[in-house]
């Protein structure tokens, strides 16, 4: 039943068989036919770019989590539950969960009464033109870059796992995302993230079931990988006292400041990319609801992602190594283990779906990129900065020819990097410098009535610098990690942490400065972007069990229980 | 205007009868080199339950029935 296909390389992991072919011909037609269904609900601005803000609270929460469920984040945190770990959970519950409640609770109200299109659109109504031109640009020059980053690893993924060709992937799933974002906008973007989580979901679920099944139960799993690595590899908290105790070389106050107050902080809260699904909710409870729904959802990611890494620990008959080892020796690498697993379980149309998946959560993820970035580029660098008088059309069309231009420019970025492999770490590097000093800003602005728009400028500006100049630091003379991470035990992702955490600290000792050297805005032109200036609209005519506050509340305790469980 | 639901219904259904075809095709075909637990037959469960929910979403929210 193996059907040959004329793109096969001789060096793939797996082999499709017909009816897998047909299972993503079928991904690949349903979500055009939805572009093209949505294509006549996207004539105006507010249809286009924000979806018509009528999405619920369901459909809103499941995009917001399948815009960040890209099939690198699969396949790459279940790599590294691999070499690290439990400990690689920390990025989807402490650094994750508090992240979007605070989205939900705090910051969402600012977002949404401000009827701002885009964070960058917030930060011109707080702050002003410059720190609008600062974040807009930024953001999207590094959205098609890492769109296209993104890209060519997925492609080349797809080379190793199933032996397509690279060019073959790059275009067609390129093509398809242009094509249905392009016709339906946001709305079409929604639509299909919301049928990719299902799809990830249900391509991937059956891996954790088999293998629980095969090792025994988690009971006989721990003891498994304790027995052939350390007891470390099972415990989220009781190693991190120290960097040199556990095998991801960090410690906890840079998972609990550098990671959850932090990075998780600016990427969940200021990112675009995530927050324009929320931004697209229909009314206020749906707004608050989303991050909380996707917030439940999120704890359980790990099932699908972290323990496929661990069960490999214990089932898989190979030794996994790093990339670059598997580079050089021509073995397998940590990356490898998820579609190892799914090689291991699914036969003929199970690993069609699965398969499926990967290609689903790279698409999610790369229409994520494009509609943040049409978006942005439209409202935040087209419209204030070259053409401010045009019509509501001609801004839609401007964004359907961007999200053309932005998937083309996205390739080239693929295709660059494949000539300039060394390119592909800096590039990746790229947010973390920015996500911090913006979360800073961002943050200030809501909160303190008192920061100008000066302050924002130049808190944002010196956040990034100082983060860029960091990590140039430690690539320069990597012995400088131990005074960046306070540790010379601290190992790479320890350094993520803390340079999150030194940039944001600037970001805000330099706002404060500036801003109390500065005149602020008075209190009226403030009301609707600040605490205490802003009438915070409640929940109201709804019982208590549906109120977004309650729903937070049981998410919190089910947090803390799993945290205390696998302690 | 058609439900995401049910975009997302005729997904699972299609795909859980497929899944569900390949499976019970391999009882009576079993493959040359079997996947781990190949005795448990996950593409005949699994595939029932995607089609059994994708069934329901459709006709749940089939076009004309309720507002996505």
């Amino acid at each position: 039943m193996t059907i040959p296909l004329a793109v096969v390389v001789p060096t793939q992991l797996v082999h499709l068989s017909l009816v897998d072919v047909i299972i993503i011909v079928f991904y690949f037609a349903l979500v055009l036919a939805i572009g093209f269904y949505l294509k006549g609900r996207a004539n105006t601005g507010e249809d286009f770019f924000m979806a018509g803000r009528e999405m619920t609270a369901w459909v809103a929460g499941l995009s917001f989590l399948s815009a960040n469920l890209g099939a690198l984040e699969l396949m790459g945190w279940a790599g590294s539950a691999y070499q690290y770990g439990i400990l690689a959970t920390h990025w989807y519950w402490i650094g994750a969960i508090p992240a979007m409640l605070f989205l939900a609770l705090v910051m969402m109200p600012f977002y949404y009464i401000s009827k701002t299109h885009s964070v960058p659109g917030y930060l011109k109504l707080r702050f002003g033109e410059p720190a609008r031109a600062v974040s807009a640009v930024s953001f999207a020059f590094m959205t098609v870059l890492m769109s296209g980053v993104n890209m060519f690893a997925m492609a080349k993924v797809m080379q190793i796992v199933l032996g397509w060709d690279i060019n073959f992937s790059i275009w067609v799933s390129a093509l398809t995302v242009a094509i249905y974002v392009a016709l339906g906008g946001l709305r079409s973007a929604i639509f299909n993230e919301v049928l990719q989580f299902f799809l990830i979901w249900a391509g991937a679920l059956l891996i954790p079931i088999l293998g629980l099944y095969e090792a025994g139960g988690w009971g006989n799993l721990k003891v498994e990988i304790t027995h052939r690595f350390s007891e470390q590899y099972v415990h989220l908290w009781s190693g991190v006292g120290h960097f040199s105790s556990n095998p991801m070389g960090i410690n906890w106050v840079g998972i609990v400041f550098g990671l959850g107050a932090v990075i998780s902080m600016g990427y969940w809260t200021t990112d675009f990319l995530v927050v324009q699904r929320i931004l697209a909710a229909k009314d206020i409870r749906s707004a608050e609801m989303a991050p909380i729904i996707g917030a439940g959802f999120k704890m359980f990611v790990p099932l699908i992602v972290i323990l496929p890494g661990l069960l490999g620990l214990a089932v898989l008959p190979v030794k996994l190594v790093p990339e670059s080892v598997a580079a050089v020796t021509g073995g397998m690498s940590y990356n490898d283990v998820l579609p190892l697993m799914l090689a291991r379980y699914c036969g003929p149309g199970l690993l069609g779906l699965g398969i499926t998946a990967l290609i689903a959560g790279f698409m999610s993820g790369m229409a994520g990129n494009v509609t943040a970035f049409t978006t942005v580029w439209t409202y935040d660098i087209y419209r204030p900065l070259m053409n401010s008088k045009a019509s509501d059309e001609h801004y839609v069309s401007m964004g359907r020819w961007t999200t053309i231009i932005g998937v083309l420019i996205s390739i080239g970025t693929a295709y660059f990097v494949m000539q300039f492999a060394s390119i592909m770490d800096y590039v990746q590097n790229l947010f973390s410098f920015f996500i911090a000093p913006l979360f800073g800003t961002v943050l200030l602005g809501m909160l303190w009535k008192r920061a100008t728009g000066w302050g924002g400028f130049w808190g944002l500006l010196c956040g990034i610098v100082s983060s860029v100049s960091l990590w140039a630091w430690v690539k320069i003379d990597p012995t400088a990690l131990r005074y960046v991470a306070l540790s010379a035990d601290a190992k790479t992702l320890a350094q993520d942490m803390f340079q999150a955490l030194w940039s944001f600290l600037v970001c805000v000792i330099v706002t404060v400065v500036v801003s109390l050297a500065t005149k602020p805005k008075p209190d009226a032109e403030l009301t609707g972007l600040v605490y205490g200036l802003t009438k915070i609209p409640t929940v109201e005519n709804v019982s208590w069990y549906q109120k977004p506050l309650f729903w937070a509340g049981v998410v919190v305790v089910v947090f803390f229980v799993l945290n205390i469980i696998f302690w | 205007m058609i439900s995401i639901w049910f975009f997302i219904g005729m997904s699972l259904l299609v795909n859980g009868a497929l899944i569900l075809c390949a499976g019970v095709y391999e009882i009576w075909h079993p493959p040359a080199h079997e996947v781990v637990l190949y005795s448990l037959h996950a593409s005949v469960w699994w595939g029932a339950l995607m089609t059994l929910l994708g069934a329901v979403y459709c006709i749940r929210y089939r076009p004309g029935q309720k507002k996505a």
